[in-house]
């Protein structure tokens, strides 16, 4: 190595070691305060918390409905990204734009612009009354709420995943005679599979933790983040800490499961 | 069987005009043109990937232009392959089958015979990212192989493999011909297109310049293009003029003034002139023979070639002459040698314009 090199190298180092410091920065400013949830309850507490009928309630509410909205808007979602990733079309720009809508939009916002499609008279809302279920107040509406503000996660990390598909791959099983749709469901789809569970999974965690949109669709039943916002609202910090730190647990640990499946599925696939 | 008529098509860079040919049942028929000719887009559209912008594509005389390539019974197989990475060997050979709705164990059977019949039985369950080039390429055609195309279509399928794949590729190829299997293959690579053509159509800027069989195509290239594609060294750019006292031997006056003999039909004028380097001798006295085109130069430079050494003579022009190891030795041929060369008047090949 010339002394030049090392030289540049012993900059690119100091470089290297600023970046890194100020990526710990970023890393403890995430870290610190979830962590600090887990300092400042007691175990006792969090047990405790698991005991409440209502905290459980919501914990389960939240999870499925979440589930239920994600896996429901992933039937259109899925074959759209793909229309995405692989066709060029006319104002796709705007599409793409339209999309990303719901991550700019002030979630109470979106609540609102909701709120105003599926409220009673309004015009899903009189379509559903008249088949005999309400849209707000119950968990179709917390459902529709989650589905709002997560469905640009879905979508576009399916879509990446699918542009990454080799479109020769594809070619290759319609020459061998795949339909359309066949080729879809055994070349694309399984190429592009963990790009698509990281959106469900991301899709899912969005929904699960939103507040906002949430909150003016229907406060009863109550979902989670809300009931946490109303114990901390009537009795405080230390009411409302430890069923964040119990919500926050169950969530790591769903998610941690569902990436080393995704992981095993990928790998088996091969 | 697989008539292509008329076939144009713009797209980006590529533009293919008017490409028109016919490959016999049974035929090898090779396309042979540099890289980036559209030689792929051209597949595309025989197999039915990709639309032309006019002409016909048609196959034992039924158009399939706009047929579905679902139903083309052409099968094509691309240059990297192009196999299923998530799928075993097994599964990548049974995709068509599966497609064709057949039952499991008529899968099974067949996919042992197709891999028996490209040696691949020994890949069945190894993934795919495993494989060799070789290995890649035999189960590429045992998948292609597998819808039992009328036809197949090879984009290049020796060009990325190490020297032995390529053999054992080649082999595989010709077998598969021998067996009745009708072959379209494009190739940049000219020696390819000798080993394994019956048939050969070289294109140049999006459309054929020449059809014929190998002897035809290196032996008597109809343009410069051609010629200078298929390896061959020795072209002068200059004027022919008709020789007075005899009605076919014509003089062709190249670069620096330097006169050759030409045996040729062709009106007088500007024209190209191309002698084959094997057909230039070389000796170190003045040759006794009827040879017309005789001169004196000396020894440029002297390269093994796969057949024999090639040797640079510097005379009025270089030339180059392909001779074998004994000849280079048993003439004690040096750099910088004076020597003798010469070629018959119809060796030399004038092609006009």
């Amino acid at each position: 190595m010339t002394s030049d090199t090392a030289a540049a190298n012993g900059q690119l180092s100091w470089l290297h070691l600023a970046f890194i410091a100020l990526g710990g920065v970023v890393l403890l400013l995430i870290v610190a305060p979830l962590l600090g949830i887990y300092l400042k309850s007691t175990f006792g507490d969090i047990v405790a918390t698991a005991r409440d009928a209502a905290v459980r309630e919501s914990i389960w509410l939240t999870l499925w409905v979440s589930m239920v909205a994600t896996l429901v808007v992933a039937v259109a979602c899925i074959p759209f990204a793909y229309i995405l990733a692989r066709k060029d079309f006319p104002l796709k720009g705007l599409v793409s734009g339209i999309v990303d809508l719901p991550v700019i939009v002030p979630h109470s916002v979106a609540g609102i612009a909701i709120l105003g499609v599926v409220a009673r008279g309004s015009l899903l809302g009189s379509a559903a009354e008249s088949m005999g279920f309400e849209i707000v107040g119950t968990p179709v509406g917390i459902g529709v709420a989650m589905a709002f503000v997560s469905v640009p996660f879905l979508i576009n990390s399916a879509r990446d995943g699918f542009a990454a598909v080799p479109d020769r791959l594809e070619k290759a099983a319609l020459g061998l005679g795949a339909s359309p749709l066949r080729m879809f469901f055994t070349v694309s789809v399984p190429l592009a599979w963990r790009a698509i569970v990281s959106g469900l999974v991301l899709m899912w965690g969005r929904g699960m933790s939103e507040f906002g949109a949430v909150m003016i669709i229907a406060y009863h039943p109550m979902t989670t983040p809300i009931l946490i916002y109303e114990r901390f609202s009537a009795f405080g910090l230390k009411y409302s800490r430890p069923i964040s730190a119990l919500f926050m647990l169950v969530c790591l640990v769903i998610f941690i499961a569902l990436r080393i499946l995704a992981q095993r599925r990928g790998n088996a696939d091969r | 069987m697989l008539t292509v008529e008329k076939l144009s098509k713009r797209l980006g860079p590529f533009t293919i005009r008017d490409v028109s040919f016919e490959v016999n049942e049974g035929e090898y028929f090779v396309l042979l043109g540099a890289s980036g000719v559209g030689k792929t887009v051209l597949l595309e559209m025989i197999a039915g990937l990709m639309r032309p912008d006019s002409g016909h594509v048609f196959l034992d005389d039924r158009e399939i232009t706009k047929e579905r390539m679902q139903k083309r019974r052409i099968g094509l197989v691309y240059q990297d392959q192009a196999l299923f990475p998530h799928m075993s060997v097994s599964k990548n050979i049974a995709y068509g089958l599966r497609c064709q709705g057949l039952k499991r164990s008529q899968i099974r059977a067949r996919v042992l015979e197709l891999a028996k019949s490209v040696g691949a039985e020994e890949l069945l369950n190894r993934n795919p990212e495993t494989l060799s080039g070789g290995e890649a390429q035999r189960v590429a055609l045992a998948r292609t192989l597998a819808t039992e195309p009328r036809c197949l279509l090879l984009d290049e399928p020796i060009a990325s493999l190490d020297p032995a794949s390529r053999w054992e590729v080649r082999t595989l190829l010709r077998d598969l011909n021998r067996r009745g299997q009708t072959i379209l293959h494009v190739t940049h690579d000219y020696e390819e297109a000798i080993s394994l053509a019956s048939q050969i159509a070289v294109m140049e800027n999006g459309t054929i310049v020449q059809i014929g069989n190998p002897e035809t195509i290196f032996q008597k290239p109809t343009s410069e293009f051609v010629a200078s594609f298929v390896g061959i060294k020795n072209f002068f750019r200059g004027t022919l003029e008709r020789h007075e006292r005899n009605g076919q031997l014509s003089e062709f006056i190249g670069p620096n003034g330097i006169r050759f003999s030409v045996l040729t039909e062709s009106d007088p004028g500007p024209g190209c002139l191309i002698v084959r380097s094997q057909d230039i001798a070389i000796s170190n006295e003045r040759p006794r023979t009827s040879a017309r085109n005789v001169f004196t130069g000396t020894v440029l430079d002297m390269i093994p070639a796969k057949l024999g050494v090639e040797v640079s003579v510097q005379m009025a022009v270089k030339v180059s002459a392909l001779l074998t190891r004994d000849s280079v030795e048993s003439l004690n041929l040096k750099l910088g040698k004076t020597i003798w060369v010469y070629f018959k008047a119809s060796a030399a090949r004038f092609v006009k314009g």
